[in-house]
């Protein structure tokens, strides 16, 4: 079974995230911030990780950027999940390394569509 | 509850005008998409609403009803695949045929609100280097004026840009304005947008050499299947192409288009109707 890391500082997040993404076939590990999300990839590197932004001690772009710089950093597909829903963050996410990025609000249906389109899930 | 007879009425006045079948057990389907139309018109009910319509007989408001009881669900490069195989196969094999200089024209029959056209363009525009100066039209219609106004403005929510469509091709192709995402001109000039009932002449509309019609026959009864497929085929050159959705067929509909194997969607001319079309030309 693939694995999914959801990193996101709020709870409630996770949840709805990890029901989604458990629905669709993945097994999930959680993360409250970066830092924890980074320790969990060096225990176990995951298919994909759904990463907040905004979150304390490491946010979403420094984790991807460090991720991207561990040995086996160039594995995970990376799909951002946040609040800020402007063109800047959304390059700068690109360029830091992410590979897709969700809007809040998401739902069941957007999950699904862009982890179709990063290869993690075949076209139904 | 609306009444059976109320039910009744309103199925027959949208099949004659869009050959859309509305089953009786299609009750729940009537009340979600006329009461925003009973509201937008100022009436206080459903009901009331196809009094108005049964009385009057107005062709505004008759329309009006057909229209929301069309269905308008679409996606950007929803399905995937037809646009995997326009890339990979129908593209590169018309270019061939029609060489550098020539030039391709595209139908997306029953577009609702641009989408699928906006995903070809997309494409073509990605591949660019690869077509030299092959011209390509895309001529995109739907019954609906609304949908065809959203379409030609080329605006869409943040929910309808997240559907099928990759992020970089977000980056690429959109423009953010507030909180809404905007198509960029050159996308948006590629497409032609025009009204055209599926039920209707397509004489004035030219030919076409890939004809782009999903999930729309599934609306339709057999005998009317038959018909649009019949006069799809009349605008369709003998190396044209036909692509329907995934749960559709031509099988035993029409003698025109057959399957190409292996390609799921994707119907070229039959040997017999280049044939006739040669001899009658």
């Amino acid at each position: 079974m693939k694995t999914c890391l959801v990193v996101d500082d709020s709870r409630v997040i996770r949840k709805v995230a990890r029901k989604i993404i458990e629905e669709i076939g993945f097994e999930c590990v959680e993360a409250a911030d970066g830092a924890e999300a980074l320790e969990a990839c060096r225990k176990q590197m995951p298919d994909a990780v759904l990463l907040d932004w905004n979150m304390p001690v490491m946010n979403g772009l420094d984790f991807v950027k460090a991720l991207r710089r561990e040995e086996t950093g160039d594995q995970p597909v990376v799909v951002f999940c946040t609040t800020e829903n402007d063109m800047s963050h959304i390059t700068e996410a690109l360029r830091a390394g992410a590979d897709e990025y969700v809007m809040k609000p998401f739902d069941g249906d957007i999950i699904e569509s862009k982890f179709q389109q990063t290869g993690l899930l075949r076209a139904s | 509850m609306i009444k059976q007879d109320d039910i009744t009425f309103v199925a027959a006045e949208a099949f004659k005008r869009s050959g859309l079948v509305l089953s009786a057990d299609k009750g729940y389907l009537l009340e979600s998409r006329l009461a925003p139309l009973a509201r937008a018109e100022g009436y206080p009910s459903i009901e009331a609403l196809i009094a108005a319509a049964r009385r009057d007989r107005s062709e505004r408001l008759l329309w009006g009803i057909t229209e929301a009881l069309a269905t308008h669900e679409t996606f950007f490069f929803r399905d995937n695949t037809p646009f995997d195989l326009f890339k990979q196969d129908i593209l590169p094999n018309l270019a061939r045929a029609r060489g550098l200089n020539g030039s391709i024209r595209i139908w997306c029959a029953a577009c609702s609100s641009g989408q699928e056209p906006y995903s070809l363009a997309m494409l073509l525009d990605e591949e660019r280097a690869r077509l030299g100066n092959l011209k390509i039209d895309i001529v995109a219609t739907d019954m609906a004026p609304r949908v065809l106004e959203k379409a030609k403005a080329g605006i869409y929510s943040q929910f309808e840009v997240q559907r099928g469509l990759a992020i970089q091709r977000l980056v690429r192709h959109f423009e953010q304005t507030g909180d809404q995402w905007r198509i960029k001109p050159n996308i948006r000039q590629m497409v032609t947008f025009q009204k055209q009932n599926l039920l209707e002449s397509f004489n004035a509309m030219g030919t076409f050499d890939v004809v782009f019609c999903r999930n729309v026959l599934i609306y339709f009864d057999a005998e009317t299947k038959k018909q649009v497929l019949a006069r799809l085929a009349k605008q369709t050159p003998n190396d044209g192409y036909l692509i329907m959705g995934a749960a559709e067929t031509v099988v035993g509909l029409s003698k025109d288009f057959e399957p190409v194997e292996g390609r799921r969607g994707l119907y070229g001319r039959t040997d017999a109707a280049a044939g006739k079309r040669s001899a009658a030309a």
